[in-house]
């Protein structure tokens, strides 16, 4: 379990999240939502010990997340940025990044590391596409690639920064389903999501910020019935039944100002 | 996503690997004959020409007396291997510049290296004119001073790759600026810094490449063992944060590396630039991206190339020489624009 403790975040010295305390449960997939610059990618970034913050604590199984080498930690955490350079890299080569905590000198993988690195291409179907240039392949399969990099990282704490942006509606389906696999897995999963509708209905649990504070963070249907979502992005959202296996949908209409 | 159960099951596939391994092998293979063939040739082609027996007499230490001996110990031993040392020194700096600052065009110039030698150089011929030994001491600081000030200015500003480049502009501008101000004030320094910055490697001796030689020789290694590191650093500061590197530090460590190469190679060869930005292209364009194989590449091409072109500018217009940086322009040019134009190939710049 990660928890923070009054938590004051941002960068070059300007406050973005001002005094956020909340803690991620094992086993569940979080989702942060809220408008655009409202602090959920810093939040997201200084809960995975990207950015230091300014002030409060975070701690880890009870152990302050600073105190821990970053090795230690990558360990435990891994993070996957929403806005990422394409790099001049093969498939398996990336995916095996994933394995760089557990390297010690001279970097040279074990075969527990390639067995890791193998069953992470397996399970996101990716094995085709492993000698591959990752620049030869599309958003989705690239999204692929990652989050199979982040599996070879093995870690119990996922932090996904906005993992379904710019997908087409085939793959968006498909990475919020492998999301849905590594909570199977055991891990937690804690993403930054735009889409509303995905956050409420994947989501053990939904933290709505604001401003750079939180607003509620409870149940999906908790934070769907306190009105807070209209409030804040000021749209009107209806809660419709759907025919196929999740029993309710979310659609929102314009509101203005 | 398929079930996890099956995971237990997998074997690792070896065939795809084994055919990357054999072709990295046969590169640097053919890269090495290449680099030994060209040593020879160094060493026999000249204004008097040396039997290849010869040569091994010289190295073996017989015949002491004869002219041959002198020309080979005195002569052409340190400039092949100052063409060796200058060419893996900046290939290899240019090359860690290009990947930890995830930009292409960088090279030792960007992080302001020449301008800080240029300045240094400059300040020793106006104030210890009488004292030319002294000129690869101050080009090295100057080098060095320059790159520490590019980077503390991008620390402070947060060290992101592109403050780094925008700092070595505003540095490099600055200490450009000095150096005209020392060249109007002491004209008489103009004419022996034009030497310096066309760069060369005539006239380079044993005690003179000693230093510089043991410097490249240990950032060498070093960079190659962290080769590793430096892969993932071109991740991405973020991703490579988040799978536990030490960025700022691997950076820097990187940086001070890549100033130490390129310092040392123009504390004897003065400024020779344009290697550190074409070779460590031309070894991507053969071998692809991996630090671990292109470190190598890049030594043995930098070595290769800078020496095949010091062999011509020695010979081809003999017993005139003309400056080495001339001809690698003229051969190294069309040659990367050959690699570009080849479809393939681009992808990696696409």
């Amino acid at each position: 379990m990660i928890k923070l403790n009054n938590v004051t975040s941002g960068y070059m010295g300007v406050n973005i999240i001002k005094n956020i305390s909340l803690s991620f449960e094992k086993g569940k997939i979080i989702s942060i939502i809220g408008k655009n610059g409202c602090g959920k990618t810093t939040l997201l970034k200084t809960a995975s010990k990207i950015i230091e913050p300014f002030s409060g604590d975070i701690l880890l199984n009870g152990k302050n997340l600073f105190d821990m080498t970053s090795k230690e930690s990558a360990k435990i955490i891994s993070y996957l940025p929403q806005n990422r350079d394409i790099p001049n890299i093969r498939v398996y080569d990336l995916v095996m990044h994933g394995r760089f905590p557990y390297l010690g000198f001279p970097r040279i993988p074990a075969y527990e590391d390639k067995i890791k690195v193998q069953e992470a291409l397996h399970v996101l179907e990716i094995e085709k596409y492993k000698n591959k240039n990752i620049r030869e392949l599309s958003g989705g399969q690239r999204q692929k690639v990652y989050i199979a990099m982040v599996l070879a990282q093995d870690t119990d704490i996922v932090f996904l920064d906005e993992p379904t942006t710019y997908l087409d509606i085939n793959h968006q389906l498909e990475i919020l389903e492998i999301v849905k696999d590594l909570k199977k897995m055991g891990k937690t999963v804690v993403m930054v999501i735009h889409d509303l509708n995905s956050a409420l209905t994947y989501s053990d649990m939904v933290c709505l910020m604001d401003k750079g504070e939180i607003k509620i963070y409870d149940k999906p249907q908790v934070v769907y019935e306190s009105g807070k979502i209209e409030e804040i992005f000021n749209v009107k959202c209806h809660e419709v039944g759907a025919y196929d296996k999740y029993e309710k949908q979310y659609i929102f209409s314009y509101m203005s100002a | 996503m398929k079930a996890i159960d099956t995971l237990q099951k997998l074997s690792i596939p070896k065939s795809s690997i084994n055919y990357k391994k054999a072709y990295n092998f046969f590169v640097i293979s053919f890269l090495l004959i290449l680099l030994i063939v060209l040593i020879f040739t160094s060493i026999s082609v000249g204004s008097s020409s040396i039997e290849i027996s010869d040569i091994f007499n010289a190295i073996s230490g017989n015949g002491q007396l004869t002219s041959e001996y002198k020309i080979i110990n005195y002569v052409r031993i340190p400039r092949t291997l100052s063409a060796i040392i200058a060419g893996s020194g900046l290939a290899i700096s240019g090359l860690i510049l290009q990947s930890v600052l995830n930009n292409a065009l960088a090279s030792p110039t960007i992080i302001g290296v020449n301008s800080g030698a240029g300045l240094f150089t400059a300040l020793a011929t106006a104030f210890l004119p009488a004292n030319l030994s002294i000129m690869p001491l101050a080009a090295f600081l100057g080098a060095f001073l320059a790159t520490i000030a590019v980077y503390y200015v991008a620390r402070k500003t947060g060290a992101s790759r592109m403050t780094i480049i925008l700092a070595g502009v505003a540095v490099s501008s600055l200490v450009g600026a000095m150096t005209d101000t020392v060249l109007i004030l002491f004209p008489d320094t103009v004419i022996s810094r034009t030497s310096f910055i066309i760069g060369g490697l005539s006239g380079v001796t044993m005690n003179r490449l000693l230093m510089p030689g043991i410097i490249i020789f240990i950032s060498l290694i070093t960079t190659f063992i962290f080769s590793y590191d430096l892969n993932v650093l071109s991740l991405g500061d973020q991703t490579s944060k988040s799978l536990g590197l030490n960025v700022d530090k691997t950076r820097f460590l990187f940086i001070i590396l890549s100033s130490l190469l390129s310092g040392s190679v123009i504390s004897f060869a003065g400024l020779l630039g344009f290697i550190g930005l074409i070779v460590p292209h031309i070894s991507r364009l053969i071998v692809g991206y991996d630090n671990r194989i292109l470190i190598p590449t890049s030594v043995l091409i930098g070595s290769s190339f800078a020496l095949f072109c010091d062999i011509l500018a020695r010979t081809i217009f003999a017993p005139y020489e003309v400056p080495v940086g001339i001809i690698m322009s003229f051969l190294g040019s069309p040659f990367f624009i050959y690699l570009l134009l080849n479809k393939k190939r681009r992808l990696m710049y696409d």
